[in-house]
């Protein structure tokens, strides 16, 4: 019993992995751009949360759309306003770009917000479900199927809609897509606003059972870098996989090891699945 | 283009120069070098604490009559030294080890101050530590808890908080009491953070545990930015420990108790060893779900018009709260050092340094609990003691010991059940 309940626990948070980490993917798949600032989105997208909950109330429907709403907005003018135009420079320029990105970013929250860890007031979202035994906090069973949800919507948005066609078209070819009439720069605007809002939703579901500071988008950044490697770069299922698969080793080697032990075994299973197989688990070879 | 690089590499040149100049000393001010985690998961105590050193700096650099039990406070800077006022440089280390270890260099070589204070995290001024004494310039150690900082054989550090082995002693004492009184202490739990400090903290509790015949059920090491912690709190509601000490910094601290919540489980008491307990964001975001939950303080704000509460209305102009343990710690040894300064009567690092080691400040010359200050050999203050304090509310309250004590202890916590 005890061992399910870990188990839960484990899918639980990898859910939310899952879908800060669907944000990546898709921003590398799109344009074969690395995004350093992503953890950073995330953790605005907990402070956007915490201020709507204290300046007009409302519940995680709210300030969760709210909070994809305002970082889909900022990832639109990232892209207008920065990478639109790095994309043009060096490799290393594009890498260092969204790296002074993410400082500019997390230093702006220190300086608003204070270094001092919030977190958010206790919405309505409160309670434990028991259901056989397992307890499962309402606030984190909200957040994790939420965030399947999402990662789910997200990846068929991609694969089954037309505007999911031409985001896909402007990846393979941008020049043939131009002359098929698909505008990149909108679409790949539009990719960063996915991108961006899906990591600030995340942000928020983490935010009602996670305290945090500005610092807290390392953490989380350096986690959706080993999900997106893992689950394939480019690839929405395969961060959705890889998301539930390193929460459940967390969760299960924290609990079997004790919590020292449990990043040695997350990244002692992911060099073993990279060197048999480096694209991935869902990745094109 | 190649006019405008060879300008950039002029005017960086000269920046360096600029730099690497010693800056000239104002007449009549004595250096204090800070090194505290301004920036980063500490960073809500490093600025609790800069606050703080900087009322110190206050009450030593301007008259304050209202407080003469503090020694250097009735007076305008450091008497002996021409009335000499403190100048304080900080620098932030954002809790990473080998940073504190640069920024101790830069303090000593560039900014050439004439000691040192730091540096929150043990880790921290373990390394940081070790450059002052290097450089043969004097550190004070406010607050930082593990042993190894003292003890290893250097002359240039000195430590006036309680450390690892007087917390361990602490709460066997405390746990004698309980027992006497007829409560249950079949066994506890020790989590601890798995840097220097919650290690050292852990196996010094460990230690005296055993000495004491109590059984510790299990000790579980974490990590202190983990990101869920519902294993470990499953763990321990398998054990069903009496007592759960925590060693734990800020975010997770206040991640156990919303986790213990969520998965319904609630020891008779929990006792945090200060540090994420005493963090200024921690009563904000659990208040309603861990009361009952102790903590260990050496700070108590005392009554109207007494020392401690004047300097509490002082900090609480300057930053809105009331001033909390840890920074309450690191002020003192910053009043500590000024004590120093003044009977050294001159900047000299070995002049100071003999100054630190003759310290014997009497219990009513402290702001802190502490029975006075009085360094060994090692640098140790022998004097040090502490508190313990129980959530009531939306404040801690003394509980104990009972000679001490505003209030009852509650026994068993309540939690969230009201």
């Amino acid at each position: 019993m005890l061992l399910a309940q870990v188990i839960v626990g484990g899918l639980l948070l990898g859910a939310i992995y899952a879908l800060f980490s669907s944000g990546l993917t898709l921003i590398w798949g799109m344009m074969n751009f690395i995004n350093f600032a992503h953890g950073e989105f995330v953790m605005l997208g907990m402070y956007v949360a915490l201020l709507v909950v204290v300046w007009l109330g409302g519940g995680p429907a709210t300030f969760g759309f709210a909070a994809a709403f305002a970082l889909f907005v900022l990832g639109v003018i990232v892209y207008a306003s920065l990478i639109r135009h790095v994309m043009r420079g060096p490799m290393l320029a594009q890498i260092l770009s969204t790296f002074g990105l993410a400082l500019l970013l997390r230093y702006t929250a220190f300086w608003i917000f204070s270094a001092n860890f919030v977190s958010l007031p206790q919405v309505s979202l409160s309670g434990t479900l028991n259901v056989g035994g397992i307890l499962m906090p309402v606030p984190q069973l909200v957040a994790g199927v939420a965030a399947i949800a999402l990662t789910l919507g997200l990846h068929l948005l991609l694969t089954r809609t037309t505007v999911g066609s031409q985001l896909l078209a402007v990846a393979e070819d941008r020049n043939a897509a131009m002359l098929m009439g698909i505008r990149p720069d909108r679409m790949q605007a539009l990719a960063w606003g996915l991108a961006a809002g899906s990591a600030g939703i995340a942000g928020a579901l983490m935010a009602v059972s996670y305290p945090w500071s500005p610092s807290v988008g390392e953490t989380f950044g350096l986690t959706a870098f080993v999900v997106v490697t893992l689950g394939g770069f480019g690839s929405v299922p395969g961060a959705m996989y890889a998301g539930l698969i390193i929460g459940l080793i967390q969760a299960l080697s924290a609990y079997w090891l004790g919590p020292i032990y449990k990043d040695i075994v997350v990244y002692a299973l992911f060099a073993a699945l990279l060197w048999l197989r480096p694209q991935g688990l869902m990745g094109k070879a | 283009m190649r006019t405008a690089s060879a300008t950039i590499a002029a005017a960086l040149a000269a920046a360096a120069i600029l730099m690497s100049c010693p800056p000239v000393d104002a007449a009549g001010t004595v250096k204090i070098g800070i090194l505290w985690p301004l920036t980063g998961n500490a960073a809500a105590a490093g600025q609790a604490s800069k606050a703080a050193a900087e009322v110190a700096a206050d009450i030593v650099n301007n008259k304050h009559p209202e407080l003469a039990d503090l020694p250097l406070a009735a007076t305008e800077g450091l008497p002996n030294q021409g009335g000499a006022k403190l100048e304080l440089i900080f620098v932030d280390h954002q809790g990473n080890p080998s940073q504190a270890q640069q920024l101790a260099t830069r303090l000593i070589t560039q900014d050439a101050v004439h000691v040192l204070l730091g540096a929150y995290q043990s880790s921290c001024s373990f390394t940081a530590t070790a450059v002052a004494e290097r450089h043969g310039i004097p550190f004070m150690v406010g607050e930082s808890a593990a042993l190894n900082i003292t003890g290893r054989g250097f002359k240039w550090v000195f430590r006036s908080t309680p450390i690892a082995s007087d917390y361990a002693a602490t709460y066997m004492r405390f746990f004698d009491d309980l027992k006497k009184e007829g409560k249950k202490i079949a066994s506890i739990a020790v989590v601890n953070e798995n840097t220097d400090y919650g290690t050292s903290v852990a196996d010094s509790i460990e230690a005296a545990a055993k000495n004491n015949n109590i059984p510790v059920a299990i000790r579980i090491p974490y990590s202190a930015s983990s990101t869920d912690v519902s294993a470990q709190v499953l763990q321990l509601k398998e054990k069903q420990p009496d007592v759960i000490i925590f060693i734990s910094y800020t975010s997770d601290s206040i991640l156990y108790m919303k986790t213990m919540k969520n998965l319904d489980y609630m020891p008779p008491m929990v006792i945090g060893d200060d540090t994420g307990f005493s963090d200024p964001s921690f009563i904000p975001a659990v208040a309603d779900i861990a009361q009952g939950a102790m903590n260990r303080s050496a700070w108590d704000i005392g009554k109207p018009g007494s020392t401690t509460y004047k300097i509490n209305e002082m900090y609480k102009a300057k930053t809105g709260r009331d001033l909390d343990d840890t920074s309450g710690r690191n002020m003192q040894g910053f009043l500590v050092l000024a004590d120093a300064l003044n009977r050294a009567g001159s900047t000299e690092p070995e002049k100071i340094r003999d100054a630190l080691a003759k310290t014997d400040l009497k219990p009513e010359q402290l702001m802190m609990g502490y029975n006075g200050v009085k360094f060994d050999a090692t640098g140790q203050n022998t004097l040090a003691s502490t508190y313990l304090i129980q959530l009531k509310d939306k404040q801690y309250q003394l509980v104990w010991p009972e000679k001490a004590a505003a209030t009852k202890l509650d026994w068993p916590m309540k939690g969230w059940k009201q």
